[in-house]
């Protein structure tokens, strides 16, 4: 496990094998409870850096729910996420996790971007105030820097006539673009989508896939819940399977989609291929 | 019309094999015929009603001797009006900012995660609302009869200071506490309905991004709240301005006492009432004027354009009227 220098050394991911990338993520023994109802019932996954990881599984299979663990939107009932080898939300001392102050949970996400399937950009601010707002508020960056770096990233995804327009003068495929570059603003080291395109017209999903795509290749770690299996196939190194809370099985996509092992994955396929 | 009309019975008409020839005028030049928008003589009928209803009443308005406009006239801009007006409008004023200033905690109270809060705010909103205005500030008023010191110091222990309350607290102050506190009340719905408004994607959105929690709430949650916390404290604040004439009972010489005063020595009643009206009526009108704009101001982003201000309305219908006359002169 090689961890470069300058990224925080806390509690070590733990994971044995020797592996080509360290591990960016490591969720254990997760379980979420909403209420009676149990989302999550015991959920492993680790994800290396640098890969991309594709969750699929019926809807209320809990895939969002494990996406919203990971940088604590959701409070877990029991289990534990690592990024990076620093746990999130929690504090551990001795054999205890004490669940971290607001502050410090904001702290960490600043690590991990996040979006959303509805966008959710700040309708009142425009394109370049929604993309700045973090990096000034949350890392302290001067408001001169993170506009240089705004307009960078809009014109990675292709928006940079737009940098003045407020969010509702935008197609649903435009803001999606938008909130991805509000993500990367932050230099995350994790990058998570929470069906990023099931909001969107069919003829617009193209256009926010491809940025994806352009993100996996060159490097970042990302986690997709998604529908879209032409592209994991594509693009993921792992295709996760999740159904009624549970991890049912995961591989290389050609392995997984092609040669399912279960019978619950292969009904799912059967259904969206 | 008659063309139309005709066009119209026509065509509707279960015509007979061969269409009879239209006559050369009502050739299918479809292109050129003209529109003839339908009338509305229900609409017209209304109208008229109304002109004449309001035309009655501003001739009542200007002959009927009993509304004495010359005593009107003569004391519209007398000194203790002016002063009424005056000492209205800060008891206005301290009240809302008080009052609103107060109800943001409240809302916040209301809305936080602890019961106990929750709890208190309630009860506090509760009360308030259920004690009519004019009771509270009575109670007020007579606050020195319940304590007749006021004392700082450790709760249920030792005091440092005291003060004697009618010192502390004269009419005005009174007033101020007692408009204060009721505003307060309703304030704190106001803020805390605008404040749920607010979508709860908006919410995630600012804590995944790691935005600090005050920052998201001053520049991601309070913006988008105003949009619909404005028109309910424009409406407040209108009624607290109105609502100030209740503290006339305290003997406070704000604009309505000051009117009483006078046409309990003149008793010329209707004439000061109406001086009273014409004044609560200009300034409610400029609060009014004021309200649109801000709301213009909060609602950048929330349309795809801002609509025009009536300033900007009017002028581009005098431009169209002046583009219009310029068309017929040349015909």
């Amino acid at each position: 496990m090689t961890t470069p220098s300058g990224t925080p050394s806390g509690t070590p991911g733990g994971v044995s094998d020797d592996a080509p990338a360290r591990v960016m993520v490591d969720v254990r023994g997760l379980h979420k409870s909403f209420g009676l109802v149990e989302v999550l019932r015991g959920v492993d996954l680790q994800v290396r850096a640098g890969e991309v990881t594709v969750v699929l599984g019926p809807s209320g299979s809990g895939k969002s729910t494990l996406l919203r663990t990971i940088n604590h939107l959701e409070k877990v009932s029991s289990g534990s996420v690592s990024v990076d080898g620093e746990l999130i939300g929690y504090r551990r001392a001795g054999d205890r996790l004490h669940e971290l102050r607001e502050r410090d949970v904001l702290k960490q996400r600043t690590h991990i971007g996040f979006v959303f399937q509805n966008f959710n950009l700040f309708p009142h601010l425009t394109v370049l105030e929604n993309i700045t707002e973090a990096p000034v508020s949350a890392l302290g960056r001067s408001r001169a820097e993170a506009q240089v770096t705004a307009r960078r990233l809009l014109d990675r995804v292709g928006l940079s006539d737009k940098a003045d327009a407020y969010p509702r003068q935008l197609s649903g495929g435009q803001q999606q673009r938008i909130a991805i570059a509000r993500a990367l603003a932050l230099e995350p080291k994790l990058l998570l989508f929470d069906e990023p395109t099931s909001a969107l017209d069919p003829e617009l999903v193209g256009e926010v896939l491809d940025v994806i795509k352009d993100l996996a290749r060159s490097g970042t770690t990302m986690i997709v819940v998604t529908h879209e299996i032409g592209f994991a196939r594509e693009v993921a190194d792992t295709v996760v399977f999740m159904d009624d809370g549970r991890i049912v099985e995961q591989g290389p996509p050609a392995q997984l989609l092609d040669d399912p092992q279960h019978e619950r994955t292969r009904a799912f396929l059967s259904k969206v291929l | 019309m008659s063309i139309a009309a005709n066009s119209l019975i026509q065509s509707s008409q279960p015509s007979p094999a061969p269409d009879p020839p239209l006559p050369a005028a009502e050739s299918p030049d479809r292109a050129a015929l003209r529109l003839v928008p339908a009338r509305h003589p229900g609409r017209w009928f209304a109208s008229l009603a109304a002109l004449v209803l309001v035309a009655q009443f501003g001739h009542a308005l200007v002959t009927n001797p009993g509304l004495d406009w010359s005593t009107f006239g003569h004391y519209f801009f007398s000194d203790s009006v002016l002063q009424g007006v005056w000492l209205t409008l800060q008891l206005t004023f301290l009240s809302a900012l008080a009052g609103f200033a107060l109800g943001i905690v409240l809302a916040f109270m209301r809305l936080s995660r602890s019961p106990l809060l929750q709890i208190t705010a309630y009860g506090y909103i509760w009360l308030v609302r259920s004690v009519p205005l004019l009771v509270q500030v009575l109670f007020w008023f007579n606050i020195s009869y319940l304590y007749a010191r006021l004392q700082i110091g450790v709760p249920f222990g030792p005091g440092f200071f005291s003060f004697s309350t009618t010192s502390l607290l004269g009419a005005m102050s009174a007033a101020v506490l007692a408009l204060s506190l009721n505003e307060a009340a309703y304030a704190a719905e106001i803020v805390r309905s605008g404040v749920i408004a607010v979508d709860q994607g908006q919410l995630e959105a600012a804590a995944a991004l790691g935005i600090p929690r005050l920052r998201q709430l001053q520049r991601i949650i309070l913006p988008q709240a105003m949009r619909s916390i404005l028109p309910n404290a424009a409406n407040q604040l209108i009624s607290l301005f109105k609502g100030t004439s209740i503290v006339s009972v305290m003997a406070i010489s704000e604009l309505f006492y000051t009117v009483q005063v006078i046409y309990g020595r003149t008793t010329r009643v209707v004439p000061m009432l109406l001086v009273a009206t014409v004044w609560y009526i200009l300034l409610t009108t400029v609060l009014s004027i004021f309200q649109y704009y801000v709301e213009r101001h909060f609602s950048k982003g929330a349309t795809r354009s801002l609509p025009p201000t009536p300033l900007q309305k009017i002028r581009g219908s005098l431009r169209n009227l002046r583009a219009a006359a310029a068309e017929g002169a040349l015909r």
